[in-house]
């Protein structure tokens, strides 16, 4: 370990990228609010750099900052940007065009609105050709090699089509050939996988993975997904408050943290197959500051748990840290701006109390034959066919598959938002439900509540958080007045609401607050059971874990059922006691959380569990799926699956639809092939 | 992306890196961590802040300054009507047909009154008859707009196809119709402008909305076992505001103009008052022989109202979007 003063000084002419000390602002109300506070770092050509940090952080203004993309109240206040030695932040309009025309390009995070949707994908992508100077019959025969170059299989096929014929991974293929056109210096990726599936996540990044060998562009990724980071980037730059306060190569700072933030970040993922049985999630205490906070010492120092009187009074020094095989490349050197490395080890550790629930308690919910039929243009769309499930007192139900599996459906079909199929049975304890929410008595509502996806639109805008629960108090319980007020404040006391919250309005509140706000809400009446629909994928990691945390210590305190759907395996291996898997409306394999993780599994929840990136290194196997979801108005014959499926029988799985076979107790799965050929994979989650 | 061209989302994306670093700054949103307990805090004061900032954005913009010193000029003209013109606007005559000179500043019309005075007493009826009116396309544009866009299905297929037989029938002919068949009084005139504006107030409600009940509180006040009134007229109304506060002010510029239409062919308010309208109508036939000020005057003044509402409803608009 060497400390300087300084951080490194890069060698401006060899770098792809290199950031100098870079400060900027944005102006509030004429005020200067500082966002970056001197931040420096530098991308080789060849080289894939990934920026990571919570949202608010900065490393998407950098992102833009590096092609000069700033809103119009975005000023550079000190630095250099160099992208191959010359200086961005001096550009003229004319230059700059040049420059964003021929030396970088910009993948941003959601393909659908990066692309025109009244022109057609041909003529997009050959205008990226027209634009350096390729003529007409040429751009486009250009185009379709570009087409083909991002493993499109049918280039004129698709050139036909606008893009909201495509599925959302190859609309990111498109964009991804276009940035790709101008054979670019620098290539910016924007979270460019956060809207996607896992599966097709996998996809994508595969294919940024083929193309870094066959392009000396420099990459710069920004992502919140640390395992995406870590499975795509050679270095990595930990963000915060506008300050990269770690580098180094991504597998060792993943490996072996050296700053208290990093570290943080980090244990606030449930890795490594923990469950809430075993301990509590790490959290990050406190928010990130605000733009244009003073920040003079350490921009860390309000969260941080090592923090005392030295990190408030000085600057911490750039930390350099030696270990093995890093040293060899200087430029690869791993620091982090911290006075006490050494001290890592004393973070406190979370509350390893936490007591197993009890599983497998009374049955409270049942559900037999439950079918959801959608008339579409006077087709029938099955959503939802024959689901049988039940749901133990205390339980938490994990619900995954990708989007359009119908795990909503099914969640909303419960609830009585839909209404189920005729002869589909909802049984709540002992008696059958309505199929309609508004047709059942206060009561049965009472019983079943929703935390939603998005907080800012399941809570009114226009509502105080008092009004928003005391109404919800009133209407399932009957309680009244100072009563309710006095329920209010129980509540709001056991979801760490502070009275002061009460009288906010949701847009007054941060996103895990207001989080908390809906949680409360769903909890307002005692409910039996709480469908959770994503509750924590909007959210950041720190906050995430708290959320997490809080559901399970409610389920612990209320012993209250859950439904919990979500795309993060790791998230749904932490605290769901049982698994259900779905595919196209259909149950294909059900069991614990043990079972479905160490198999013998379903070939889709195999594929499903090798498409994770995961921050602890790759899954020993990789199963990728091919082509899209099929309609579910138009279900393939025999096993629905059987047209991505990388176990496909011929002869066999599209004609015979597989029953749902008990391969141990609980551990049922839907397919032909026998147990003992089922695939076992190492899940990285 | 590179090019020349911006891509379509490029200015998009920094815009959003805008707002919300403008939200950020604005909204003093607390942290996971809690309250800061160093600070007191008092919701009132916050609460004055938010308005007062508004204020202040609106009071910022010439437009709405301007907009408003307009408006409130012609209330103050209709308000105390003949007691602040110069002349008696109805009974009082001069020489006919003088041109603008000094006494006469806007000159004589063909029966010599005063055209100042005119036109400015004239402010009277337009200014009672257009907001009323626009008021009532509101009040029943927002209660359908709620039911068609929360109830959607035949609820909306019903209204939307009344709305469309409405909206293609020409304003001119739907508003002599009504005239012709009730005769033309003040309040005819009221209720016809409101009919003609409610279903253009409707769709514009309707969409707003159709988006604000896709949102999941919408569904969480159903699980919770709402009405369906409670839900519109308590949940989403609130939201859909600014949405028809913006809509109010673009229909009184809007009205103005229509009731002006209607008294110019007869069908609106009547002689002897001196509305602009009327007075349009009473005098453009002078202009090939040289006497332009009786008819330019009273064009002027409705031209004035309608830019200086749309000036205040632009400017709402930004203060609320901002």
């Amino acid at each position: 370990m060497t400390i300087v003063e300084d951080a490194p000084a890069p060698t401006a002419k060899t770098n792809a990228l290199s950031v100098e000390d870079l400060e900027l602002a944005y102006k509030v109300r004429g005020i200067p609010r500082e966002v970056l506070r001197g931040v420096s770092f530098h991308v080789a050509p060849g080289e894939a750099y990934g920026l990571v940090g919570e949202s608010g952080c900065g490393k998407s203004t950098t992102a833009y900052a590096a092609l000069r993309y700033l809103p119009s109240n975005g000023v550079i206040t000190g630095g250099r940007i160099l992208v191959g030695g010359n200086d961005v932040t001096r550009m003229s309009e004319k230059q700059l065009r040049q420059f964003r025309a021929r030396e970088a390009s910009m993948v941003y995070q959601d393909p659908g609105s990066a692309l025109n949707p009244t022109v057609k994908i041909g003529r997009q992508v050959s205008e990226a050709f027209t634009i350096i100077g390729v003529d007409g019959k040429e751009a486009v025969d250009r185009a379709r090699t570009a087409l083909q170059r991002v493993r499109i299989a049918d280039p004129d096929r698709v050139m036909q089509r606008y893009p909201h014929q495509l599925s959302g991974g190859m609309q990111q293929r498109v964009v991804i050939a276009m940035a790709l056109a101008c054979d670019p210096q620098l290539l910016v990726l924007d979270e460019p996988t956060t809207g996607l599936d896992a599966t097709v996540e996998a996809e994508v990044l595969d294919l940024v993975r083929t193309l870094r060998e066959e392009t000396s562009a420099a990459i710069l990724l920004i992502a919140h997904n640390l395992g995406v980071i870590r499975s795509m980037c050679d270095r990595v730059g930990v963000m915060y408050a506008g300050k990269i306060v770690e580098e180094g190569d991504a597998v060792e700072v993943f490996e072996a943290p050296k700053h208290p933030y990093t570290l943080g970040l980090l244990q606030c993922l449930p890795r490594r197959g923990v469950r809430k049985t075993e301990r509590a999630l790490f959290t990050i205490p406190g928010t990130l500051p605000q733009i244009g906070t003073k920040l003079p010492t350490c921009v860390y120092v309000d969260r941080c748990a090592l923090a005392d009187d030295l990190c408030r009074n000085e600057v911490p020094p750039v930390v350099h840290v030696d270990v093995g095989h890093s040293a060899a490349r200087s430029d690869a050197a791993h620091f982090s701006r911290c006075h006490h490395i050494d001290r890592l080890s004393q973070m406190p550790e979370p509350d390893s109390d936490h007591s197993a629930n009890l599983l497998g308690g009374k049955i409270v919910m049942k559900m037999q034959d439950v079918s959801k039929t959608f008339r579409q243009h006077g087709n029938d769309v099955p959503a939802l066919v024959g689901i049988k499930l039940d749901l133990g007192n205390g339980e938490t139900l994990g619900l995954v598959g990708e989007s359009g599996s119908g795990k909503s459906t099914l969640a909303k079909a419960m609830l009585g938002i839909y209404e189920p199929d005729a002869g589909s049975e909802i049984q709540l304890d002992d008696h059958l439900l309505e199929g309609k929410a508004t047709n059942r008595p206060t009561e049965d509502m009472r019983a079943m509540q929703m935390v939603f996806q998005n907080p800012d639109s399941a809570l009114n805008r226009s509502w105080t958080v008092r009004r928003i629960l005391k109404r919800t108090i009133k209407k399932l319980t009957g309680i009244k007045g100072e009563e309710a007020d006095k329920r209010v404040d129980t509540l709001s006391e056991a979801l760490r609401l502070t009275p002061r919250h009460l009288d906010m309005r949701p847009r007054q509140l941060s996103g895990g607050l207001k989080q908390r706000v809906a949680i409360a809400r769903a909890f307002a009446g005692d409910p039996r059971i709480v469908v959770c629909d994503e509750p924590t994928s909007a959210l950041d990691v720190s906050v995430q874990a708290a959320i997490l945390n809080l559901l399970s210590d409610l389920q612990k305190d209320e012993s209250t059922s859950y439904l919990f759907i979500s795309h993060d395996l790791g998230v749904v291996r932490y605290l769901a006691d049982r698994i259900i898997v779905m595919y196209l409306g259909r149950l294909q394999e059900e069991g614990t959380t043990d079972q479905i993780f160490d198999g013998p599994h379903h070939p889709y929840t195999e594929a499903l569990l090798s498409a994770v990136p995961s921050v602890d290194g790759e899954p020993s196997q990789r199963i990728r799926l091919s082509g899209e979801i099929p309609s579910p108005a138009n279900p393939p014959s025999g096993c629905v699956f059987h047209t991505r499926c990388h176990r496909f029988m011929p002869g066999k799985c599209d004609v015979i639809e597989p029953p749902v076979v008990e391969i141990e107790p609980g551990h049922r799965i839907r397919c032909l092939l026998p147990v003992e050929e089922l695939g076992r994979t190492q899940a990285a989650v | 992306m590179s090019m020349n061209v911006p891509p379509p989302d490029a200015s998009g994306a920094a815009a959003a890196v805008e707002i919300e670093a403008a939200d950020a700054a604005g909204d003093d949103v607390i942290g996971e961590a809690g309250p800061d307990p160093r600070v007191p805090y008092d919701m009132r004061v916050e609460r004055r802040q938010a308005g007062r900032e508004r204020r202040r954005l609106l009071l910022r913009r010439p437009a709405f300054i301007i907009g408003v010193l307009i408006i409130l000029a012609w209330i103050v003209c209709g308000v105390f009507g003949d007691k602040i013109t110069p002349y008696d606007p109805i009974n009082e005559f001069d020489t006919s047909s003088l041109s603008p000179r000094a006494g006469h500043l806007m000159g004589t019309d063909q029966l010599g009154r005063d055209v100042l005075s005119r036109v400015m007493a004239g402010a009277r009826d337009v200014l009672i008859v257009a907001p009323i009116a626009a008021t009532l396309s509101v009040i029943f544009g927002a209660f359908l707009g709620l039911l068609m866009g929360y109830f959607r299905g035949w609820v909306d297929e019903i209204l939307s196809r009344l709305v469309e037989v409405l909206l293609s029938i020409p304003v001119v002919l739907m508003a002599l119709l009504i005239t012709a068949t009730l005769g033309s009084s003040r309040i005819v005139v009221i209720g016809t402008v409101a009919v003609l504006f409610t279903p253009i107030v409707t769709r514009t409600v309707r969409a707003a909305v159709l988006s604000e009940a896709q949102l999941d509180y919408v569904t969480s006040a159903r699980l919770r076992g709402e009405k369906s009134l409670f839900v519109m007229t308590r949940e989403i109304l609130p939201n859909i505001r600014s949405t028809i506060l913006v809509e109010y002010t673009v229909r009184i510029g809007y009205a103005v103009f229509t009731v002006a239409t209607l008294s110019f062919l007869g069908a609106g308010i009547q002689p002897p008052s001196p509305d602009w309208g009327l007075a349009v109508s009473d005098t453009y036939q002078l202009i090939p022989a040289g006497q332009w000020w009786p008819t330019l005057f009273p064009a002027l003044a409705i031209a004035s109202v309608v830019v200086a509402t749309n000036l205040v409803a632009d400017s709402i608009e930004a203060a609320l979007a901002a």
